[in-house]
């Protein structure tokens, strides 16, 4: 046991990665085989995760089951790996939603084996991002996810799937380049890459000194923005965002789910964990700017999901929108940093990504559902199925409306208090952005209509194109999100006390 | 410490070369069998010598063999190894049989693959080649480092224009050897400068390389001569504006050469480059840092824009090397501690990548007969594991976390950053355009639909093939997630490196 709590956060990391690598060793041609040893072996993290969770102490300030390995001692870059209850949210969504992601992928019958182990690899990759405090081994937990997540759009993914993998990946390395230059630059300014230290080195610089030939806030300026690129592209944040549409649309259906559900926040906590803390001048004065992006988002998210026909962009386009929320309130949170007001937009932004982890990949799990049976995603061939398929159309609606924000389920608990704590400081672009809500509703709405309501498609009523009902494996993929949905909504409180005390230690 | 390990590992290549000369010409498979033999034993001299070196903590030069050669004037065979030129050392034992591995060949009319056409030869010559690049690494005497540099150079001649591709082989080979003759010629005019010099300073005739760095060359003589003993070795680095050569000489040559010229030939030019003229000449490298750096900066900018639009899969490699040994001399081009651990990282992580991307190519142009990224598709699902072996060279390429690359890349940066940041910000562009064409590349040659002429025609490559390929990826994963089984090694060799430097 003691060996266990002492590693339990490597464990965690890299059990996902031994479990790939036994998977080379089983033959491919047994994909059931391959199936469920992929399953149980992503069982085994969240279990592990739970054990994190209830041994986790939400009264401690700092992070908890630090372990720390000689790792790149040329550049003194230590292996060094804690959560606080920010990073464990994240981490909780992650090994949730990737078992989850492995189910949703039964159905997926080429080449199983790569396919399985690209998923796995990507877990570990994500999870690193979240445990990361070295600011070299976020970096390169950061990039390495790419690549899994680019084969499975490239080789798993629909028709056009070799535009939108290359766009995901150029779009997303381009903005890492300007966080590897400033990632540098840390690390040659300071000689060391612990995000510990930095964060009391980096503040502690004396405000009049040369860096490079520039003044120090110039330096941190420049720095800031390199990190918020990047960060910006992956969340993303209009108008980086154009990458998303595509990729979400031809990535294979867990693909979107693991993208939407948990790639998306990786961008939300290098705000979260880097920009804030290490820039917390900047941020003060980026904030306004920062609002504009995220304002952007959330209206030009709503109106371009509410235009699209095609059932897997428009919920796309619904993340740029809901994503637009988490970083209202990461801004908010840096422009009032240490106000009450600071801390509830804050723990509403954590909160929405660990909600719109749920909805979004719900959402995109029930868009492969009908599209398995279908194989078109276009809202005019759908309509009236709602008769057909009565299960599929309550679970789609509840998870509809949990994206919407209905009062009682999870999106209503973050986007309120967002809001809530955004309002005082940022009064317009709050203002602005509650509008843009109103078109979140209608988009909504729109996707409802389109496939359940109205006359119904007698294409798809009898013969062979008749519509199934949703399966048994299938509700085991999407009863859990749905269940948490609820539970959050009703009762948020056990997630958001250990949020809400790392958030009040933190800003 | 008595035993001559390093004298066996460069002398064994070319005593193989000549037993296999004596064997008739139609025993191919003993002749191979020769090859092979030798090869492994290198191979596992040249681990054993790194494992020590690593695992003993040593530091400075050790396994050092000195014997007279020419006293008259000065020359020994001088032998040593320190922790810059150890990995080296490695490198070509492992590009050594991973290249024997994929010219095996075999008597198969329908596959033809490897050396079929006097692999005797062949054999003979391309352990002439890494005989000489062991002596280089190896050798502290700069009579001796010359010498088995031009025996390195000399065979490559041959060797493409014998074995080579048919349409480009006399051009490529003649403009190769040329480019390289003279860059050579021009360095060994400033080595003999330096020789004089030492005898008229000190009155010690000698090509000790060791002795050199205390002859106390003024800093006027230091800053003439730096410039033609650097560009002079550089040039086999591929150093822009001197690449020219290379890109036409990786297209023309047989696969194994290839692994070679771009594994551990291009290595040569750097290693020699920092051995004879940053070591022997710190102060002029100090004078001249931004000139190379200016230099190398657009190496890697504009190898990897070049490489981008190739359509010819070898032309593309070619270039990319030219880019990739831009970052080595970046990183030599610093002078300071972090920027020359990456460039001693990266020579190493370079050569396996790139005999790695030679081999696989080589691989495919035997099945199809064209290397031409366009007329090449679906791949992966003939050769699943080159497929896999391109895509993590490609990471490697690409500095993707958790490779050689990556850990090689990064200090290289950091060190720029150290000295200029702006040219670390520019260079750093180079990755973005890497990650592109490596892409665009792995999709059309392994993913894309296969062209119907290919249908068929493509089998999978042999278990040798499979090992070759294996061994090499296991190197790169090894080293870029675990970075202290070699950066360790590199520091102690910069660290001797710094102290030149600094006291000079």
């Amino acid at each position: 046991m003691d060996f266990l709590n002492t590693h339990l956060l490597s464990l965690i990391l890299f059990l996902p990665t031994i479990a790939a690598l036994i998977m080379l060793f089983l033959p491919s041609n047994e994909t059931k085989l391959l199936r469920w040893f992929a399953l149980s072996a992503s069982l085994i993290p969240f279990v592990l995760t739970l054990v994190l969770w209830t041994n986790f102490d939400p009264n401690v300030t700092g992070f908890q089951f630090e372990e720390k390995y000689v790792w790149y001692e040329a550049i003194n870059s230590s292996f060094h790996l804690g959560v606080d209850g920010i990073s464990l949210s994240m981490v909780l969504l992650t090994t949730l939603l990737t078992p989850l992601a492995i189910l949703a992928s039964f159905s997926v019958t080429d080449r199983v084996k790569p396919y399985m182990m690209l998923f796995l690899f990507l877990e570990t990759g994500m999870l690193g991002v979240f445990m990361a405090l070295d600011l070299l081994i976020f970096f390169v937990f950061w990039e390495i996810g790419l690549v899994p997540m680019y084969f499975l759009i490239n080789q798993w993914g629909s028709a056009n799937r070799d535009y939108a993998s290359l766009k995901f990946m150029i779009y997303t390395m381009g903005g890492s380049l300007g966080l590897l230059l400033a990632v540098q630059l840390l690390g040659v300014l300071f000689g060391t890459y612990d995000l510990v230290i930095l964060y009391q080195r980096w503040n502690s610089l004396d405000a009049g000194s040369i860096l490079l030939g520039m003044p120090v806030h110039t330096v941190k300026t420049i720095a800031f923005w390199a990190f918020a690129i990047a960060f910006a592209v992956k969340v993303p944040l209009w108008p980086f965002h154009t990458w998303l549409p595509d990729a979400h649309t031809e990535a294979p259906t867990a693909g979107s789910m693991i993208l939407a559900g948990v790639l998306l926040k990786l961008g939300a906590y290098g705000f979260i964990r880097l920009v804030l803390p290490l820039y917390p001048l900047e941020a003060k004065i980026f904030a306004g700017a920062l609002a504009v992006l995220a304002v952007g988002a959330i209206v030009f998210g709503a109106f371009g999901s509410f235009g699209q026909t095609d059932f897997k962009r428009l919920v796309a386009y619904s993340s740029v929108n809901h994503m637009g929320f988490v970083v209202l309130g990461i801004a908010a949170a840096g422009l009032a940093s240490g106000t009450a007001d600071a801390h509830i937009a804050m723990s509403g932004a954590v909160l929405q990504m660990f909600n719109h982890g749920l909805s979004a990949a719900g959402m995109f799990f029930l868009v492969g559902v009908i599209y398995e049976r279908t194989h078109t995603r276009n809202l005019n061939d759908f309509g009236g199925l709602f008769p057909l398929v009565p299960i599929y159309g309550g679970i789609l609606i509840f998870t509809s409306m949990a994206s919407l924000g209905l009062p009682g389920l999870n999106g209503f608990v973050s986007e309120f208090m967002v809001v809530r704590g955004a309002y005082p400081v940022l009064t317009i672009y709050t203002v602005i952005a509650m509008l843009g809500l109103l078109f979140t509703g209608a988009y909504i709405l729109k996707g409802i209509k389109s496939v359940l309501h109205g006359p119904m498609n007698e294409h798809w009523a009898h013969g062979e194109h008749k519509l199934t009902e949703i399966n048994t494996r299938e509700l085991f993929v999407i009863v859990p999100l749905m269940a948490l949905m609820l539970i959050l909504g009703i009762w948020p409180a056990w997630l958001l006390e250990v949020i809400n005390k790392a958030v009040v230690a933190l800003f | 410490m008595n035993f001559p390990i390093l004298s066996i590992i460069t002398f064994l290549p070319f005593v193989a070369g000549v037993i296999m000369l004596m064997m008739p010409a139609t025993r191919k498979n003993e002749v191979r069998a020769v090859a092979l033999a030798t090869a492994v034993i290198d191979l596992l001299l040249s681990g054993w010598v790194y494992l020590q070196y690593l695992t003993q903590g040593m530091t400075g030069y050790q396994f050092i063999e000195q014997y007279n050669w020419l006293p008259q004037l000065g020359i020994t065979l001088y032998f040593g190894v320190d922790g810059m030129s150890a990995p080296l050392v490695l490198l070509t034992g492992i590009v050594m049989f991973t290249g024997v591995l994929i010219s095996w060949g075999n008597d198969d009319p329908h596959v033809m693959s490897g050396i079929q056409d006097r692999p005797r030869e062949f054999f003979a010559f391309l352990f002439l080649l890494a005989g000489g690049v062991f002596g280089v690494f190896v050798s502290l005497d700069l009579f001796m480092l010359f010498f088995f540099y031009e025996i390195a150079v000399f065979p490559m001649y041959l060797l493409i224009a014998i074995w080579g591709w048919v349409k480009t082989r006399e051009y490529a080979a003649m403009k190769l050897t040329l480019y390289l003759f003279i860059g050579s010629v021009v360095a060994l005019v400033g080595a003999l400068a330096m020789y004089w010099t030492q005898y008229q300073n000190t009155g010690i005739l000698s090509f000790d390389m060791l002795q050199m760095e205390s002859a106390g060359f003024s800093a006027q003589f230091q800053y003439i001569w730096f410039l033609p003993v650097f560009l002079g070795f550089a040039v086999l680095g591929g150093i822009w504006p001197f690449h020219n050569w290379s890109p036409d000489g990786h297209v023309a040559a047989p696969t194994a050469v290839s692994m070679f010229h771009a594994g551990v030939l291009m290595k040569l030019g750097a290693f020699a480059a920092l051995r004879v003229g940053v070591m022997l000449l710190p102060e002029g490298a100090k004078q001249w840092s931004w000139l190379i750096m200016t230099f190398a900066g657009v190496a890697v900018v504009y190898g990897a824009y070049i490489a981008y639009v190739q359509t010819d899969l070898k032309y593309m490699i070619g270039f990319s090397s030219v880019s990739h040994m831009g970052l080595v001399v970046l990183g030599i081009s610093t002078l300071n501690q972090t920027g020359l651990v990456g460039a001693g990282v990266q020579m190493f992580s370079h050569g396996v990548m790139t005999a790695l991307f030679f081999a696989i190519t080589g691989m495919i142009y035997d099945r199809a007969h064209t290397r031409m990224i366009p007329e090449l598709g679906g791949i992966a699902k003939v050769i699943p594991i080159a497929a896999i072996g391109f895509i993590i060279g490609g990471l490697v390429s690409m500095g993707m976390p958790g490779f050689s690359g990556f850990v090689a890349e990064f200090p290289i940066f950091m060190g720029v950053w150290e000295e200029q940041w702006l040219v670390a910000v520019i260079t750093s562009i180079s990755i973005v355009i890497t990650a592109a064409y490596i892409m665009k590349n792995i999709r059309q040659v392994f993913f894309a639909p296969m062209p119907e002429k290919l249908e068929g025609h493509i089998g999978d490559v042999t278990v040798l093939d499979k090992v070759a390929i294996v061994t090499l990826c296991l190197l790169m994963i090894g080293i870029g997630v675990f970075p202290s089984i070699m950066v360790p090694m590199v520091e102690t060799g910069v660290g001797y490196i710094m102290n030149l430097l600094g006291g000079a």
